[in-house]
């Protein structure tokens, strides 16, 4: 493998490691901020996937638009987003629920989440797309160009 | 503080081989179905039962310090709700709609099932 390859990819290493340190501690600071009964509750879980499907729906417009820095992805998309979302969490407390005695709860976040995270991709894909046609429409604006 | 060192420190590793496995996984594959994500979601959620689970069994792993490293810090990060959410709506909006309904299936019946093969196996661990 050349420096120049190794060198990249190291970079783009560090960018994910990074990503991922400030996304968990993003999460793990909701969990703090969001009132949670004992016996532990999911809403901390279930808002940060919903938003961060969301954030990931307007970045990937956003991006694939832009001229964009080969770490931008590794950094936001694969770390921050990645690290800010959970599965194994959102598992964690629908199991959560079945030992408390909720299984009916269980049975119901499972797919809510699902039903609420789906529609945010679509919704952060539509606002940035927006926000896309918009700039360009705008006078003055120098990028964009094509009508 | 030590605490919010923990839980980067393990999301730092979490997304790091997240993002390796994803790779190894698509290259060895190589087809639109993401198995790379299901991979991580699926291991990260036997993982997360393992490691609660042993909780009760084994005292030093149910530590407010080992819970922020490994639970919430590494299995937090190896494992993505957001990618899942992406590939889906990728899947079912390029036409392939059925992909998109059996990926959301197979990855929460699979991410259930390895977290009660994960659990189970403490439970069995505690009674040898």
């Amino acid at each position: 493998m050349s420096k120049a390859v190794l060198a990249h990819r190291s970079r783009v290493l560090a960018a994910v490691a990074l990503g991922g340190a400030l996304g968990s501690t993003l999460r793990y600071g909701v969990s703090l901020a969001l009132p949670h009964a004992d016996g532990g509750t999911v809403w901390p879980t279930l808002t940060v996937n919903v938003l961060g499907c969301f954030v990931i729906g307007a970045f990937t417009v956003l991006l694939a638009e832009t001229e964009r820095h080969h770490l931008l992805r590794p950094f936001l998309g694969v770390g921050v987003l990645g690290g800010f979302t959970t599965f194994s969490g959102y598992l964690a407390d629908a199991g959560g629920l079945l030992a408390t005695g909720q299984p009916l709860y269980a049975a119901l976040y499972l797919p809510l989440t699902v039903l609420l995270a789906l529609p945010a991709v679509v919704c952060g894909a539509a606002l940035a797309g927006g926000l896309r046609t918009r700039s360009r429409r705008a006078p003055g604006t120098a990028t964009g160009g094509e009508s | 503080m030590t605490t919010l060192l923990l839980v980067a420190l393990g999301g730092a590793v979490g997304a790091v081989l997240r993002y390796g496995i994803d790779r190894g996984v698509r290259h060895a594959r190589g087809s639109a179905f993401p198995w790379g994500t299901f991979t991580v979601n699926v291991v990260g959620s036997f993982l997360l039962a393992l490691l609660v689970g042993g909780a009760a069994t084994f005292d030093g792993l149910g530590s407010p310090g080992s819970r922020a490293l490994l639970v919430v810090g590494l299995c937090g990060a190896l494992t993505t709700f957001s990618t899942f959410g992406q590939d889906t709506v990728r899947l079912y909006t390029s036409g392939a709609r059925s992909h998109a309904v059996r990926y959301v299936l197979v990855t929460i019946l699979g991410g259930i099932a390895a977290a009660a093969l994960g659990f189970g196996s403490t439970v069995a661990l505690a009674y040898l």
